[in-house]
């Protein structure tokens, strides 16, 4: 539990204030946490941010709320809307509720967590972030996922992983069906071991063994003839 | 046996305009591979454009301007409408969103530096931004683009503006591509993909799709940049008037509009050629949506696509266009198809003057590749001045047109300046065939 | 591109309130339409044997009185009205085809903007909160309304383009998305006795709607149909005279959120519109799965 420092207002204050502020904190100051009310669905709330604050959100929040996020440590207590956490560069950016499409959307790094269900194109163009779903996830999520992991412990929608790269899925619920190139593989007790980290870091409470892990069968990395019909 | 003593009967070896040998080694190609054919450089047919227009020098009615002390002034600035730190470029010729990754150091290096000599910007590609081009480049775009490759908001914070791409003349509705041999280390490890392998892209944007999500997004990098950087939205022409006024509703600071002539380093032939309408039409598209929407000179319109000498940047111009971008003129600059190192040119089943084989990595003259060796054949100081020579003589060849048309800057031309040569011209330019008062479709 | 809302009181005790309810939803959504908007109300059910229609001209201002008077003696009936600035609220003891062939022949320039025994359809370029101040929107009760503002795409920006586009008697259509082949259906659509106003894709899709149902199609069955014969994207909200329907495209790249709590259930394009409603924050909230049809309905 952090001592609150500052209550905004987003009834009295605009977004835009509210980002300016969160913007010029000093590095060297202790006077890192915020608490944001009323946010009634207003966009890029705490987008942008780049030192260590902590800023609880009460309430739902729009569109890319914490995009880009470095350092951070972003918490929603309620849902989010499209691409929430979109770019994350590092820190941390926990949705309580649900979040809308393109979740953690070209993450670069750090950690996402949905206590809820994402959308559709959860880890969409992931590049290195971590995201890990309490519920289900949507169509075509890890679409074009180069890099990071992605966990979710309920289902995913059709088309997961469609034209994946590097990506590691851990799936604990049904696959509505797999994207382009990507297949299921093994789970070995390394990856395992990588998954309890991850859930734990969510702090999840969740068995390894219930999971499947998917990722690239590599076939697209050439283009090659007989692959056409994947394309 | 018919008496045939000239081995040559021309009724026996005739072309066929459907078939020609290209169209035929195509096929040919095509049942061999089984998969489009690849390659650099922007459409090659011949389409309506520039060429087709010429301008109404002074006359009885109109006076020009001397040379030196009558000054045509080039300046023009991007980002009034929002931006708090508007670029000013002092020339209105841009260089244009091209791939570190597409392209070698060396060449980002070699325009960055030019770029900054005359007081004009470069652009960031489909690879994200590196150090050479940001200390190269005093004013440097960063394009967002659907891939999100190497996008972070240090790059956006240190960039003068920002572009949002959403698509280019060259393959408007089509995605970034590299092909393996390009994807050497440096370029996979800032595009966080593996070693060798084929780009595959994406062709939507990941977080939004449609001009009213779009309006969000923009508010979003805005905030992240406290509202600093203008932003720009590049488009393909395809459906130029409604894609100017969304953009405009979108929340622009400027519209890169490129037309189909637009270069690239590898895309399928069949988009380059038979996707996008050429730039003579779009220019006109754009502004009279700007004005319609009563943005002309607010909302600025920077046009690409097959610029190549200050005549085309004058008549740009003219239509109503507040600057002109290049890209494949500047690399021709660097030394893109000149006649040194035949034999690579060879090798490649080529020859100067036709190579567009940016794809292959296998630049002859160092200019589209990673290799090493190749690279060390574009010396950055020769090729700077190259560049800068190249634009400096664009912008006085810009400026004798203009000083003929008694214009104190080049912002001043307008379409009344033109005439055009020929039908298709004169419909698409909206200017009146030379010696008529006749705009087909209009008057 | 647009902003689509809908609002449906499951609480009878609300609806005196419809119109304060929804009023802030469409004003809500006016960042992603400028143009033009437009609210479909229902309430206030026509007799048996009457109709509700709106009815708007195309250009300058109509005689509303001066119509109401020789619509009734044209055609032998009673006739009321109310006018609510350009529009008339038209109330008449017969079957809208008859009004709609009197209409033609003495009054072309009058347009039917929609029909039924519920359906009151108010829209106009502009902005949404000059459009809810204009027809006094917000002071209005009934069950439940679809509303849009409108970003023009690819075709004018003028009232008769606005959305909710009405597709038959009590039905009307909004959309957020942009059709891909909606050209060449609207040319057999018309083939088949449809017919359109303007170059409009949204038209088009209500065009479509009309036509399944003509054929005999419940709108469940008319909306699956649309997911085999309508391309592009989009995300519909249906309003009909005892409820909506919420439709997405198979790719679902055009946002809709959903909320619902025992007096309501809501419907817009961002959370944004339905954040300000009772119990907004503790309500139940999805988005509604791609290619699947959703209806809410009284019983």
């Amino acid at each position: 539990m952090r001592d609150v420092v500052a209550n905004i207002d987003l009834s009295e204050t605009s977004v835009r204030d509210l980002n300016a502020r969160l913007h010029a904190v000093a590095p060297d100051t202790n006077d890192k946490s915020f608490s944001v009310l009323n946010p009634n669905g207003a966009h890029a709330i705490a987008a942008g941010l780049t030192e260590a604050l902590h800023v609880g959100i009460e309430g739902h929040v729009g569109y890319y709320c914490a995009g880009m996020n470095q350092e951070a440590v972003v918490e929603i207590h309620g849902n989010a809307g499209t691409g929430v956490a979109e770019n994350i560069m590092s820190g941390e950016v926990r949705v309580h509720g649900n979040a809308s499409q393109s979740a953690g959307a070209s993450g670069h790094g750090g950690l996402v967590v949905i206590g809820g269900d994402a959308s559709a194109r959860c880890g969409i163009s992931m590049k290195g972030v971590d995201i890990v779903v309490g519920g289900s996830v949507g169509h075509m999520s890890a679409f074009m996922a180069q890099a990071g992991y992605l966990v979710v412990r309920g289902d995913a929608g059709h088309d997961l992983g469609d034209s994946i790269y590097e990506a590691v899925l851990y799936i604990a619920g049904k696959v509505e069906s797999l994207g382009s190139d990507c297949v299921e593989k093994d789970m070995t007790d390394a990856h395992k071991a990588t998954l309890t980290h991850l859930l734990r870091r969510a702090g999840m409470d969740a068995d390894a063994n219930g999971f499947r892990r998917f990722g690239s069968a590599r076939t697209l990395y050439n283009f090659k003839i007989d692959n056409a019909g994947q394309y | 046996m018919p008496d045939n003593t000239d081995p040559k009967d021309p009724r026996l070896i005739r072309g066929s305009a459907s078939f020609p040998p290209d169209v035929i080694g195509e096929i040919q190609r095509a049942a061999r591979e089984g998969i489009y054919e690849i390659r650099g450089f922007g459409a090659k047919r011949h389409v309506p454009s520039f060429d087709d227009l010429v301008f109404l020098g002074a006359s009885m009615s109109r006076y020009p301007l001397e040379g030196y002390r009558e000054a045509c002034d080039t300046d023009v600035t991007i980002g009034g409408r929002f931006a708090k730190k508007p670029v000013e470029l002092k020339i209105p010729i841009t260089i244009a969103g091209m791939s570190f990754g597409a392209l070698g150091v060396n060449a980002k290096t070699s325009l960055g530096r030019a770029a900054t000599e005359m007081g004009t910007s470069t652009t960031t590609g489909d690879g994200g931004m590196t150090n050479e081009e940001r200390e190269a480049s005093a004013t440097l775009i960063y394009q967002v683009l659907p891939s999100r490759y190497g996008m972070n908001p240090d790059d956006l914070r240190r960039a003068d503006a920002i572009e949002v791409v959403v698509g280019q003349g060259a393959k408007p509705g089509g995605g970034g591509m590299l092909l393996g041999l390009k994807m050497n280390e440096r370029v996979a490890a800032m595009r966080t993909l593996p070693k060798d392998i084929d780009q595959r892209s994406a062709c939507r944007h990941p977080d939004w799709t449609g001009p009213d999500d779009l309006a969000i997004k923009i508010t979003e990098l805005r905030e992240i940049t406290d509202w600093e950087k203008p932003i720009y939205i590049k488009i393909g022409a395809s459906r130029t008037y409604y894609d100017t006024m969304l953009s405009i509703k979108a929340g622009a600071d400027a519209i890169v509009l490129d037309g189909m002539q637009g270069g690239t380093a590898a895309t399928q032939d069949v988009f380059i050629e038979h996707a996008g309408i050429p730039t003579l039409p779009a220019v006109r598209q754009a502004v009279e949506a700007l004005q319609e929407m009563d943005m002309h000179r607010t909302v600025r319109l920077i046009v690409s696509g097959g610029i190549r000498s200050g005549a085309d940047v004058a008549k740009a111009l003219a239509l109503g266009a507040d600057a002109v971008s290049i890209g494949t003129a500047a690399l021709i600059a660097l030394n893109c198809n000149a006649p040194i190192h035949v034999e690579d040119y060879a090798a490649l089943g080529t020859e100067p003057g036709s190579c567009h084989h940016c794809h292959t990595g296998r630049c002859p003259v160092g200019v589209a590749t990673q290799d090493p060796d190749l690279e060390a054949r574009l010396d950055v100081d020769a090729a700077t001045r190259r560049v800068r020579n190249y634009l400096a003589t664009m912008v006085l060849e810009a400026q004798t047109l203009a000083r003929a048309c008694g214009k104190s800057h080049l912002l001043n031309l307008e379409p009344e300046d033109l005439a055009a040569l020929t039908i298709e011209a004169a419909a698409m330019a909206g200017v009146p065939l030379a010696g008529t008062d006749w705009i087909p479709g209009k008057s | 591109m647009c902003g689509i809302v809908g609002l449906f009181l499951k609480d009878q005790a609300l609806r005196p309130n419809l119109g304060a309810m929804v009023s802030p939803m469409l004003i809500g959504m006016g960042d992603r339409g400028r143009d033009s908007a437009g609210l479909a109300v229902y309430r206030d059910p026509a007799p048996p044997g009457s109709i509700k229609m709106t009815l708007r001209r195309v250009d300058g201002d109509e005689d509303w009185e001066n119509l109401k008077v020789e619509l009734a003696a044209g055609l032998g009936i009673s006739v009321s009205g109310t006018e609510f600035d350009d529009h008339l609220l038209l109330r008449a003891a017969t079957d809208a085809e008859t009004v709609r062939d009197w209409l033609k022949n003495n009054r072309p320039e009058v347009r039917v903007v929609g029909a039924g025994q519920k359906i009151e359809i108010f829209k106009k370029a502009g902005r949404p909160e000059d459009i809810v101040a204009r027809y006094g929107l917000d002071g209005l009760d009934g069950s439940h309304a679809v509303g849009h503002t409108r970003m023009a795409t690819e075709s004018a920006v003028t009232t008769q383009h606005s959305h909710p586009f009405s597709t038959g008697l009590d039905l009307c259509l909004v959309h957020n998305g942009s059709l891909s082949n909606h050209n060449r259906l609207r040319r057999w659509l018309m083939r088949h006795d449809i017919e359109f106003e303007t170059d409009n894709d949204t038209e088009v899709a209500a065009g479509y709607i009309t036509y399944r149902m003509r054929q005999g199609a419940t709108l469940e069955e008319a909306l699956e149909a649309a997911l085999v014969d309508l391309d592009g994207f989009y995300t519909f909200a249906v309003g009909t005279a005892d409820g909506f329907a919420v439709l997405r495209d198979p790719v679902a790249c055009k946002p809709a959120v959903m909320a619902e709590t025992d007096g309501w259930v809501a419907m817009a394009s961002e959370f944004r519109s339905i954040a300000h409603l009772p119990g907004a924050n503790d309500a139940h909230i999805w988005e509604p799965v791609p290619a699947t049809v959703y209806t809410w309905g009284h019983a």
